[in-house]
C-alpha cells in the first residue's frame, strides 16, 4: 500500500481551507454565514422582546424623557461610515496593499470605539437622568438590546486590532484578504442589525402611557 | 500501512504545538475526530449514569405513599436536574458524539472543517455540565423544572435557577460551534461523487439537526440571558408587576424546546435507517421519502411550539392553529415509519443486538407518537397537561425513540470505533431486561395521569389509590438500571477479552464507513474513495447477475479505484497537529460563570484566560517552520 506521509496542517487559519472543498467555497467563509445567521435570530428575538413590550412601562422615564436623537443619529452615522472603511480596507487587502489595510482596518476600529464610547456616554447619562435597567420595562428591554448590540462592536473592534497587530507581527497569510474578509462580514452585520434597532427603538415612537 | 510522521512544530515556548498521540496529554490536546467522539461519549455517558441514579432516587421517593426519602425541596432538585441531565448532558453530546466520530467516515473526510473548534465544544460542553452539577454543593442546584417557567424561575430565592441560566448559556455555546462545525463538515467536505442525494440518512439526519441547533439556540439564548438578568440584575422581563409577562419566557423557551425535541430524535432515526436495512440486507425502502420527511420535521418542528401551551390560554384560535399544526407533523414522521417497515418487510433478517435495539426502538417511539397525536387534540390535552400522561409520553419518545436509538448505534459502531465487538448474547439478554423494564417503569404512567396523578408532586396521600402502579413503576425502573448495568459488564469483558473475530466489515454493511479499517488510521482513508452510488460500499461488494437478477459478490479486486488515487491533490495526507488552546480557552467560560455569581473580578479573569485562549489558538503555528 502507498506510503502516506501525515505531515500537519498551515496557516493559522484551519488546515482544509486551502483544499478542494465540496462548494468551492472555503469553509470558513460557509461557517461564517451560518453564524450569522444563527445571530440574525438572537437580534431578532431581542428585538421582537423590546417591540412586544413597548409601551408597557407603567413608571417612567419613558423613551421621549431620556432620547437625544440627533446625538445618537450622529453616533449612528459614525457606525455606518465605518462600513465604508471596511470596504476600503478589503479593497486595499484584494490589491495587497498592506499599509493602506491597516491604515483602513484602524480607521474602522477606531470608528467602531466612537460609537461604543458614544454608547457609553449615553448609558450614563441615562442613568442619570433615573433610567437604570431595573427601573422598569422600558429600561429592561433598552439596556438589554442595545447592549448585547454594543458588546457585538467591541468583540468586533477587538477582530480589527488582532487584524492590525497580526499583520504588523507577520502573522496573516500573504494573501491577507481572505480574513479581512471574514471580519468585514461580521462588521457589516453588526452594523446592519444598528440600523434595525435605531429605526425601531428610536425613530419609531413608543404610544404614550395609559394613564394609571 | 501507511506511515505517521509525527508532527514536527514549530514556535517557541508557550506557542509549541504539542505532538502526543496517545497517552494522557493526547487526550487533552487531540483534535482528532474520532477521539473527540469517544471522549464526548464517555462523558455523556457518566452523565447519562448521573441522570439515572437520579432518576432512581425519583422512583424509590414514590415506591409508597407518603415517601418520606427527600423532602419538597430536595425533590424539585433531583427531578429538575434528571430532566436537564438527561436533555443537554446525555442525548445531545451522545448524539454529538455519535455525528462526530462517524459523519467525517460516512462522507470521506479526513476530518471535520475545523479540529480545534471541534475540541473547544466538547470541553465546553464538559465545563459546563460540571459548573451546572458543582451547584449541588453552593447552595442548591435547580429546581424550576428543565423548562424554567417564569415567574417561578425568577423569583425563587435559591441560587439553582442562576445556575440553570448560566449553566445551560456555557453548553449553548458548545452546541452551536459544534452545529456550525459539522454543518460545514457535510456541507463542504465530502468525497468526490458524494452527492447529497448519495449521503447516508444518518448523515442527513446529522445535518437537519445541525440546522436546527443553528437556528434555535439562539432564541434559548435570548430567553436564558432575560432570565439572568431578572434573577441576578433585577430587570423586568418577566415580572407582572412591573408590566413584564411570564408567558414570553413560555413562547421563547417552546420556540427552541419543540425543535429540540427533533434535535434529540432524529438522531435515533438516523440510526434505525441505517441499522435496518443493513440487518434486512435490503436497501432502505424509500430513501428520500425519508431524507424529506426528516427535512420537513425539520421545518414543521419550528412552527409547533405553541401545542405546550394550550393551557396557558392563546385563546382558542392559536389553539387551533397549534393542534392542526402538531397533528400535521405526525403525517412525515408516519412515512418514516412505514418506511422502516416497508424496509423490513421481505427482508432476509438477522435479529443481532443492534437490530433488536432499532426495531425495539422504532415500536416504543410508536406507542409515544400515539400518545403524542392526543396531545394534539386541545380538549384531552387540557386533562392530560401536567399529569404522568405526559411523563409517561415524551419517556416512550424520548427513552424509547432515542435511548434505543443509542444503544443501537453502541452495538453497530462499536467495532468501527474499537475493533472489538460487543457480546452479542449480552446484548440481546440486555435488550430483553431494558424493553421489558421500561414498559414496566411508563406503561403504568400513562394509568396514573388518567387517574390523575400530577406531575411533578414528591408525594401522594394513600387514599388516592395510586400506590399499586407506582410500585409497579418503580420495580421497571430498577429493571433499567440492571440493564444498564447489564450494558458496562458487555463493555469491561469486550475489552478484557483478546481481540477476537475480524472487524472489518463484520455486519457486511452498506457504508463508506466501513471501508477502512476498524479502528480507522488518524487519517480516516489511505485513498479518499470516489463515490459512485447510494450504498457505495455495497455496489462494491455486490454485482447483479445478468441470468438471475440476483446479487452476487464482486470479484476480489474489482472495486479498487485507482482514480481516487490522489484525490485531495497532494502526495501526501495534511492534519493538523493537537493543540491545548481550545481547552485553555474554554476553561474561560465557567469561570467567567462563577464570576457572574459571584464576583466581577472573576468575570474578568473568565475573559482574560478565554481571550489568552484565542490568541494562542490564533498564533500557534500548525506547519514545521524549518
Ligand atoms: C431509568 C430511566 C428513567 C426513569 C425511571 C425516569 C423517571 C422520570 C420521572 C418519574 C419523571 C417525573 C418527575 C416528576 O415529574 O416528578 C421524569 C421526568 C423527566 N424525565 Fe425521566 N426517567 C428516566 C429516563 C429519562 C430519559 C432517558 C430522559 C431523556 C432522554 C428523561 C427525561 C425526562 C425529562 C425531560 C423529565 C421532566 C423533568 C422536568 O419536569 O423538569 N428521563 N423522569
Ligand atoms: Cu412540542
Amino acid at each position: 500500500m502507498a506510503d502516506l506521509a501525515i505531515t500537519p496542517g498551515h496557516g493559522a487559519v484551519e488546515a482544509h481551507d486551502e483544499h478542494a472543498t465540496t462548494t468551492g467555497l472555503p469553509n470558513t467563509k460557509i461557517a461564517m454565514w451560518l453564524f450569522l445567521a444563527s445571530e440574525c435570530l438572537l437580534f431578532g428575538a431581542l428585538i421582537t422582546t423590546y417591540v412586544l413590550y413597548r409601551g408597557a412601562s407603567g413608571t417612567g422615564p419613558y423613551p421621549a424623557d431620556v432620547f437625544d436623537i440627533p446625538y445618537t443619529s450622529v453616533s449612528s452615522f459614525v457606525l455606518l461610515a465605518s462600513s465604508l472603511t471596511m470596504v476600503l480596507a478589503l479593497a486595499s487587502a484584494q490589491k495587497r496593499d498592506v499599509a493602506r489595510m491597516r491604515l483602513w482596518l484602524l480607521a474602522t476600529a477606531m470608528l467602531g470605539l466612537t460609537f461604543v464610547g458614544g454608547q457609553v456616554y449615553e448609558f450614563t447619562t441615562f442613568y442619570d437622568e433615573g433610567l437604570a435597567i431595573s427601573t422598569n420595562l422600558f429600561g429592561t428591554t433598552f439596556y438589554v438590546l442595545t447592549g448585547f448590540h454594543g458588546v457585538h462592536v467591541t468583540v468586533g473592534i477587538l477582530m480589527l486590532l488582532s487584524l492590525v497587530g497580526f499583520s504588523t507581527a507577520d502573522r496573516l497569510p500573504d494573501d491577507a484578504a481572505f480574513p479581512v474578509e471574514m471580519v468585514g462580514l461580521y462588521w457589516h452585520f453588526v452594523d446592519i442589525v444598528w440600523i434595525i434597532i435605531f429605526t425601531v427603538v428610536y425613530l419609531i415612537p413608543t404610544p404614550a402611557p395609559a394613564p394609571v | 500501512m501507511a506511515s505517521v510522521t509525527v508532527p514536527a512544530t514549530g514556535g517557541r515556548g508557550l506557542l509549541r504545538r504539542p505532538t502526543a498521540v496517545t497517552g494522557f496529554w493526547s487526550w487533552l490536546t487531540t483534535v482528532d475526530h474520532k477521539k473527540i467522539g469517544i471522549m464526548y461519549g464517555v462523558a455523556a455517558f457518566v452523565f447519562f449514569i448521573i441522570g439515572g441514579l437520579e432518576a432512581l432516587l425519583i422512583r424509590a421517593q414514590l415506591a409508597q405513599p407518603d415517601g418520606t426519602l427527600v423532602n419538597a425541596d430536595q425533590y424539585n432538585q433531583i427531578f429538575t436536574m434528571h430532566g436537564i441531565t438527561m436533555i443537554f448532558l446525555f442525548v445531545m453530546p451522545m448524539s454529538s458524539a455519535l455525528f462526530n466520530y462517524l459523519i467525517p467516515l460516512m462522507i470521506g473526510a479526513r476530518d471535520v472543517a475545523f479540529p480545534r473548534i471541534n475540541a473547544y465544544s466538547f470541553w465546553a460542553f464538559l465545563f459546563g455540565g460540571l459548573f451546572l452539577y458543582s451547584s449541588f454543593f453552593l447552595g442548591g442546584a435547580p429546581n424550576g423544572g428543565w423548562f424554567g417557567y417564569a415567574p417561578n424561575s425568577t423569583t425563587d430565592p435559591s441560587i439553582g435557577m442562576t445556575f440553570y441560566a448560566l449553566g445551560l448559556l456555557i453548553t449553548g455555546i458548545a452546541s452551536t460551534a459544534g452545529a456550525v462545525n459539522l454543518a460545514v463538515t457535510v456541507i463542504n467536505m465530502r468525497a468526490p461523487g458524494m452527492t447529497l442525494f448519495r449521503m447516508p440518512v444518518f448523515v442527513w439526519m446529522g445535518l437537519v439537526v445541525q440546522f436546527l441547533l443553528v437556528f434555535s439556540l439562539p432564541i434559548i439564548t435570548v430567553a436564558l440571558f432575560q432570565l439572568l438578568f431578572d434573577r441576578r440584575w433585577d430587570t423586568a422581563f418577566f415580572d407582572p408587576t412591573r408590566g413584564g409577562d411570564p408567558i414570553l419566557w413560555q413562547h421563547l423557551f417552546w420556540l427552541f424546546g419543540h425543535p429540540e425535541v427533533y434535535i434529540l430524535i432524529l438522531p435515533a432515526f438516523g440510526v434505525f435507517s441505517e441499522v435496518l436495512p443493513v440487518f434486512s440486507r435490503k436497501p432502505l425502502f424509500g430513501y428520500q421519502f425519508v431524507v424529506f420527511s426528516g427535512i420537513a420535521i425539520g421545518f414543521i418542528g419550528f412552527g409547533v411550539w405553541a401545542h405546550h401551551m394550550f393551557a396557558a390560554g392563546l385563546g382558542p384560535v392559536a389553539n387551533t392553529a397549534f393542534g392542526i399544526s402538531t397533528a400535521i407533523i405526525a403525517i412525515p414522521t408516519g412515512v418514516k415509519i412505514f418506511n422502516w417497515m416497508g424496509t423490513m418487510y421481505g427482508g432476509d433478517i438477522r435479529f443481532t443486538s443492534a437490530m433488536l435495539f432499532s426495531v425495539g426502538g422504532v415500536a416504543m417511539f410508536v406507542i409515544g407518537g400515539l400518545s403524542g397525536v392526543t396531545h394534539a387534540i386541545v380538549p384531552s390535552d387540557y386533562q392530560q397537561t401536567d399529569t404522568y400522561y405526559i411523563v409517561a409520553h415524551f419517556h416512550y419518545v424520548l427513552f424509547g425513540g432515542a435511548i434505543f436509538g443509542i444503544f443501537s448505534a453502541f452495538y453497530y459502531w462499536w467495532p468501527k470505533a474499537f475493533g472489538r465487538r460487543l457480546g452479542e448474547a449480552m446484548g440481546k439478554v440486555q435488550f430483553w431486561i431494558l424493553i421489558v423494564g421500561f414498559n414496566l417503569a411508563f406503561g403504568p404512567m400513562h394509568i396514573l395521569g388518567l387517574q390523575g396523578m400530577i406531575r411533578r408532586e414528591y408525594t401522594y396521600p394513600e387514599s388516592l389509590g395510586l400506590t399499586l402502579w407506582n410500585q409497579v413503576s418503580t420495580v421497571g425502573a430498577f429493571l433499567i438500571a440492571f440493564a444498564v448495568v447489564m450494558f458496562m459488564v458487555n463493555v469491561a469483558r469486550t475489552h478484557l477479552k483478546p481481540r477476537g473475530e475480524a472487524v472489518e466489515d463484520p455486519w457486511d454493511a452498506r457504508t463508506l464507513e466501513w471501508m477502512t479499517t476498524s479502528p480507522p488510521p488518524v487519517h480516516n482513508f489511505d485513498e479518499i474513495p470516489t463515490v459512485h452510488a447510494l450504498d457505495e460500499y455495497w455496489h462494491r461488494k455486490y454485482v447483479e447477475d445478468e441470468r438471475t437478477g440476483t446479487l452476487v459478490p464482486a470479484q476480489a479486486g474489482a472495486s479498487d479505484d485507482h482514480d481516487a488515487a490522489h484525490a485531495d491533490g497532494h502526495g501526501s495526507i495534511h492534519l493538523p497537529s493537537p493543540s491545548f488552546w481550545p481547552l485553555v480557552a474554554s476553561i474561560g467560560l465557567p469561570i467567567m460563570g462563577y464570576g457572574v455569581l459571584y464576583s466581577w473580578w472573576l468575570v474578568g479573569l473568565g475573559a482574560l484566560v478565554a481571550l489568552v485562549g484565542f490568541y494562542g489558538w490564533a498564533l500557534e503555528p500548525s506547519v514545521a517552520e524549518g
